[in-house]
């Protein structure tokens, strides 16, 4: 197969970025979209330019590290996978494809395809997290969960963090992230003790960083790799107001 | 608590949930109101006559224009901090992904027609209604007719008998019924009440709402239209 | 200078150890944990563990990461579960049964001590996950649920569907996000480890590459832990990462540290073959498959070659024209066989010529006995979205054609040599999870990998370090502009430049690939006196070539994935052949180090327990020098060696 890559090339966060056209050819159906990618930059390479910077780890869809907008999707036109696991044979042979950063002015551009995502980061230390010590911790039996609401918890903790929700919401808005990690602590009785800290901690972190407001429009979910449903910002926008309503 | 509902998104969403709640049951009373006209226009009447300049219709009337302004300044509060959310660099290209509502996507484009709809509105109707009633005038000229300011009914018959007043009415009530798809069950969610399995519910609830009030108000405009002859507005002027 | 290998392993009884040697080492108190710091590189389970619970103690913690967040760790990748020896399912399992079944599927190459204390704070591990809110899977009645795996014959791996690796990394990155929010721990994302510094023969800190900036950075402290993996991926191909890398191991391992067993790698034998030159990464298909599944070959070689040339399918082969040849060969275990009994197997039967895809490297794995028996619907409850995943990646439908795999690199057992304490042989350098070499021995059991990463993390360093610390609660904060943070640096800025100013022909990948060929080829799955010598000395040809005819393009200041890449390669190009020759030093099999020469009637593995049964630690002594090795005696005072027998 045949692809002429249309991709945005930026030197760094401070310079101007710009599309240039690349043609990549006799790629296998069976080659995965970032093969595709290392083939283009070997090919780079070979003749002297610099390879197109993206980020990539695990390549089997956990790590949550690519991060590419295909043809106007986030992860590409595939549903529920990410970038890595998406194959050339989903692309119609001779087409052109265009491939672009997240753009969030939340996730500034490092280079090329690799954004900054460190805000992710900035969020779960403002509260995501059940603040239990090493050792200091009772049985694992000892606290029943009910399987419904440990599969619930997990529901939202498939979350990888690859920032696609903000990426693809026309608001930039990080909520089914904020939300993922939120719901999936409600869930747990363990993580109810300090739910109304974290909820209340989160959100106001995400609005420092500048992340968009909701508006429910769904985009996220629709472009969420694990499918994360926005039934959790539901459930983050109930643990936010409650808790406000507290205080 | 006092001033999360300015500074944190989820309380100006809040504010835009309970706001909009307010308007949909306003129109959803207007709507109704508006219907009697399909069986008596003195009913109609009687009821313009009950919402004249008293001080319940006048504190009524503010509050609903409260309840527009903030939902309206909020609006765009909350679309300038998403703009900016966004980013200078836009996508090259985009899409619209699958499950997504156009109406979504599009709530200040529709709002804003809404407004104009609504200026319109106030131009053709509570003009010649309560401000004529507030500023103490016991008439107003309407298309060469002088309409008193209780008689809504004449009022709506001489104004609906132009075909395109008729036409940017349905414009208006189309606009609305988009923005309400999604506006009505979007406040179900920003209050938290939604789960995967309410979903289908509160969206065919919305699509309901928005149904019924893009025809309870349709339904009027288009029968007057029809049976606006002028002698009906002779006698009802009389 | 050979070392002086002390493992310090505690005397007493083998239940008592662990608790003796806390009660023996010392403590720091919290007023002078304040004044001590600590690096941590790698932010995996057992770097993320271990710096959540130094800092939570009150040392001063920095973090290091290749990544743009902890979080992506490779940690996160591992599918199928975690192994404690709770006996919630009341099966008469116990700590004794975790620890032999360990330390026997390591074929007897591991520390007693070591593996005994792994298996006893292996319940610990689950308490500590649940309570950070870590989703496991749960039985109707609320209680945890478990699942077999292999090389057990009980009921003891915990998980939380396909992604236990995920949750509990996540557990583990939500504690340290506490205490990065407490201001205990300062987090470098995007920061590589180039190199240790030592001083009066002590670590003191790292000399660190910003990979946005391309700045040299120095950081100082009074002990640094390596947490960064394995090395798997000096085969290019494998099931890691494509960041996972031997480097920061490898710069101790220069700067004096002793390398353990380097040649333990354990290939996993279900995972996608390579489908052609271009390939960049394999695809693991859990292990769980195989409970259901069954794998086999065509009987015929015309069978083969029509399956090759697409003019017969899978399933037109009857059922008496296929060969289950782990069935065949192992009638009591079947199809469950630990891992390097599999991986071998589907070896033997390729090289034979049995092969079923155009490159002649894959087996069937087949579940259409499973669905006869259970259904698809069953068969799609269990393993629903890895059948859909291997349909995505194949485009071949594994509920009407069988699956196609074969082995591919998975882990490596070796690693920097360790004591009992996690120190290496350079006082104040540490190393954990599957940076270090203590536990798995030669072989490691599914489920196992998580456990060591998080009992090393958690459980076991922040109480050993205190010993060592213990001694340094005068020493004031760490100097990063003596002579030995110079060198360091300059050191840095040297091979750096050296590699800018190649100028040759051939990309990393290029080199680095064929450097994976000669791995594969003559230090995989199978290897002989003639084939590691070939590979030490293609290797060294190799490594010649890349100094010559390396290109590298781009510049040190600023983003540059091609250097961070080139680096990484120039060290695996000395880890191979130290790999290489640790396995021709090793002349017995065991475990995943299999010597052809030394095998069974049968063709199984064959260990010389006495003249084997101990740790080889090599000591660099420079880029075209040969290590000197000095051996770790394995003592077993408690446990009986046997051959492995999955027979009968």
């Amino acid at each position: 197969m045949n692809f002429t890559l249309k991709i945005w090339r930026q030197r760094d966060a401070k310079s101007q970025g710009a599309f240039e056209t690349y043609k990549v050819t006799d790629i296998s159906a069976d080659t995965s979209f970032l093969e595709m990618m290392d083939i283009l930059n070997n090919n780079l390479i070979h003749e002297g330019k610099e390879p197109v910077a993206f980020d990539h780890d695990c390549r089997e869809g956990i790590c949550g590290m690519c991060s590419m907008h295909i043809n106007g999707h986030a992860h590409g036109p595939s549903q529920a996978v990410t970038t890595c696991q998406m194959y050339m044979r989903k692309f119609k042979d001779g087409s052109t494809i265009t491939i672009e950063p997240w753009r969030s002015a939340a996730f500034p551009v490092i280079r090329d395809l690799v954004v900054d995502r460190g805000a992710y980061d900035k969020i779960l230390q403002a509260g995501g997290f059940i603040s239990v010590r090493t050792n200091s911790v009772p049985d694992g039996n000892a606290i029943p969960i009910p399987k419904k609401d440990a599969d619930e918890s997990m529901d939202a903790a498939a979350c990888v963090g690859c920032g696609a929700c903000a990426a693809t919401c026309k608001n930039g808005s990080a909520m089914l992230f904020v939300a993922a990690r939120v719901s999936s602590l409600a869930k747990l009785p363990q993580g109810k003790v300090e739910g109304a800290r974290r909820a209340k901690a989160m959100v106001a972190k995400m609005d420092e960083l500048g992340f968009g407001n909701c508006t429910n429009t769904g985009a996220c979910q629709a472009q969420c790799p694990k499918s994360i449903s926005i039934a959790h910002i539901a459930r983050l926008n109930r643990e936010f107001l409650a808790a406000k309503l507290q205080d | 608590m006092s001033c999360f509902l300015t500074n944190s998104s989820l309380g100006k969403k809040l504010v835009m949930s309970i706001s909009g709640c307010f308007l949909v049951l306003f129109i959803l009373f207007h709507m109704a109101m508006n219907l009697t006209m399909l069986f008596s226009w003195e009913a109609y009447n009687a009821i313009c006559e009950f919402l004249g300049a008293n001080w319940y219709a006048l504190a009524g009337t503010v509050i609903l224009a409260a309840g527009v302004a903030v939902h309206f300044i909020y609006a765009f509060i909350l679309t300038i901090d998403n703009y900016r959310a966004r980013g200078k660099q836009r996508y090259a290209v985009t899409v619209q992904e699958k499950g997504v509502s156009w109406a979504s996507k599009n709530m200040l484009v529709l709002g804003v027609i809404v407004i104009l709809g609504l200026c319109l509105h106030l131009v053709h109707f509570w003009s010649k209604m309560q401000l004529v009633e507030i500023m103490g005038m016991h008439n107003s000229l309407v298309a060469d007719y002088n309409v008193a300011p209780t008689n809504g009914a004449a009022l709506m018959m001489i104004t609906f008998s132009n075909p395109i007043n008729v036409v940017l009415y349905l414009v208006w009530f189309a606009a609305l019924w988009f923005h309400l798809t999604h506006g009505v069950w979007s406040m179900f969610q920003t209050v938290g009440f939604a789960n995967d399995t309410w979903y289908p519910r509160l969206k065919c609830l919305a699509n309901i709402v928005a149904t019924l009030i893009f025809l309870g108000f349709a339904v009027v405009a288009v029968y007057c239209y029809f049976v606006s002859t002028p002698q009906l507005i002779e006698s009802m002027l009389a | 200078m050979a070392y002086k290998l002390d493992a310090k392993t505690p005397a007493g009884p083998l239940a008592e150890k662990w608790s003796n040697h806390k009660a023996a080492i010392k403590v720091v108190s919290p007023a002078n944990k304040r004044k001590l710091d600590i690096i941590v590189v790698g932010t995996g389970l057992g770097g993320a563990s271990a710096a959540a619970s130094l800092g939570e103690l009150g040392y001063n913690v920095k973090i290091f990461c290749i990544s743009d967040s902890p979080r992506r760790a490779h940690s996160i990748a591992a599918q199928g579960g975690i192994n404690a020896a709770k006996n919630y399912q009341n099966d008469n399992d116990s700590i004794y049964r975790l620890f032999y079944d360990t330390i026997k599927g390591g074929d007897y190459r591991a520390r007693e001590a070591n593996v005994y204390r792994l298996a006893e704070v292996s319940n610990l591990i689950i308490d500590q996950c649940v309570a950070q809110g870590v989703p496991f899977a749960r039985e109707y009645g609320g209680l945890l649920a478990n699942r077999s795996f292999g090389g057990a014959q009980v009921s003891r791996t915990f998980y939380a569907r396909g992604q236990t690796g995920q949750q509990l990394l996540l557990g583990a990155y939500s504690v340290l996000n506490k205490e990065i929010a407490a201001g205990s721990v300062k987090s470098y994302p995007r920061h590589e480890m180039l190199d240790i510094v030592i001083e009066n023969g002590e670590a003191c800190g790292i000399i660190a590459r910003n990979l946005v900036t391309g700045e040299i950075e120095r950081h100082g402290a009074h002990a640094v832990v390596i947490a960064t993996g394995g090395y798997g991926n000096v085969f290019f191909l494998s099931t890691n990462a494509m960041a996972s890398n031997g480097s920061a191991a490898f710069q101790c391992y220069r700067k004096g540290a002793g390398f353990a067993n380097p040649c333990f790698t354990q290939i996993h034998p279900t995972c996608i073959p390579v489908h052609g030159t271009q390939q960049s990464k394999l695809t693991l298909m859990s292990e769980s498959l195989r409970n259901d599944g069954r794998i086999w070959v065509p009987k015929k070689m015309e069978d083969v070659e029509a399956i090759r040339k697409g003019a017969k399918l899978p399933s037109d082969i009857a059922e008496e024209d296929r060969d289950y040849y782990l069935e065949r060969r192992y009638p009591a275990f079947g199809n469950l066989v630990p891992r390097d009994v599999a991986s071998r197997a589907a070896k033997e039967r390729c090289d034979a010529g049995f092969g079923v895809n155009e490159t002649g490297l894959a087996v069937f794995l087949d579940f259409k006995t499973a669905i006869e028996r259970l259904g698809k619907e069953t068969i799609k409850q269990r393993y629903g979205n890895l059948f859909d995943m291997y349909e995505e990646i194949t485009d071949v439908n594994p509920y009407e054609q069988p699956m196609q795999i074969f082995p591919a690199v998975h882990y490596t057992m070796g690693g920097i040599w360790v004591d009992y304490n996690l120190m290496t042989t350079i006082p104040g350098l540490y190393a954990i999870g599957e940076a270090n070499f203590s536990d798995h021995g030669a072989n490691r059991l599914g489920a196992s990998a998580l456990m060591q990463g998080l009992a090393d993390g958690y459980f076991v360093l922040p109480y050993t370090i205190g010993d060592y610390l213990a001694k340094k609660i005068q020493a004031p904060k760490i100097d990063t502009t003596t002579k030995a943070f110079d060198e360091a640096e300059a050191g840095v800025r040297a091979r750096i430049e050296r590699l800018f100013a190649i100028k040759g022909n051939q990309s990393v990948d290029d080199i680095h690939k064929r450097l994976g060929l000669i791995m594969w080829d003559n230090v995989g799955m199978a290897r002989t006196k003639e084939s590691l010598e070939k590979a030490i000395v293609e290797i060294q040809a190799l490594r010649k070539e890349f100094y010559k005819d390396l290109k590298l393009v781009g510049d040190n200041n600023s983003f540059n994935v091609e250097l961070e890449k080139a680096l990484r390669l120039e060290d695996f190009l000395e880890l191979g052949e130290l790999m290489a020759r640790d396995a021709l030093n090793r002349e017995e099999s065991c475990g995943g180090h299999f010597r052809s020469e030394h095998q069974t009637e049968d063709g199984e593995a064959l260990r010389h327990d006495d003249k084997f049964a101990y740790a080889a630690v090599w000591e660099y002594k420079g880029i075209d020098e040969v290590p000197e090795m000095t051996i770790e005696p394995l003592e077993y005072e408690f446990v009986h060696r046997a051959q492995r027998n999955y027979k009968d």
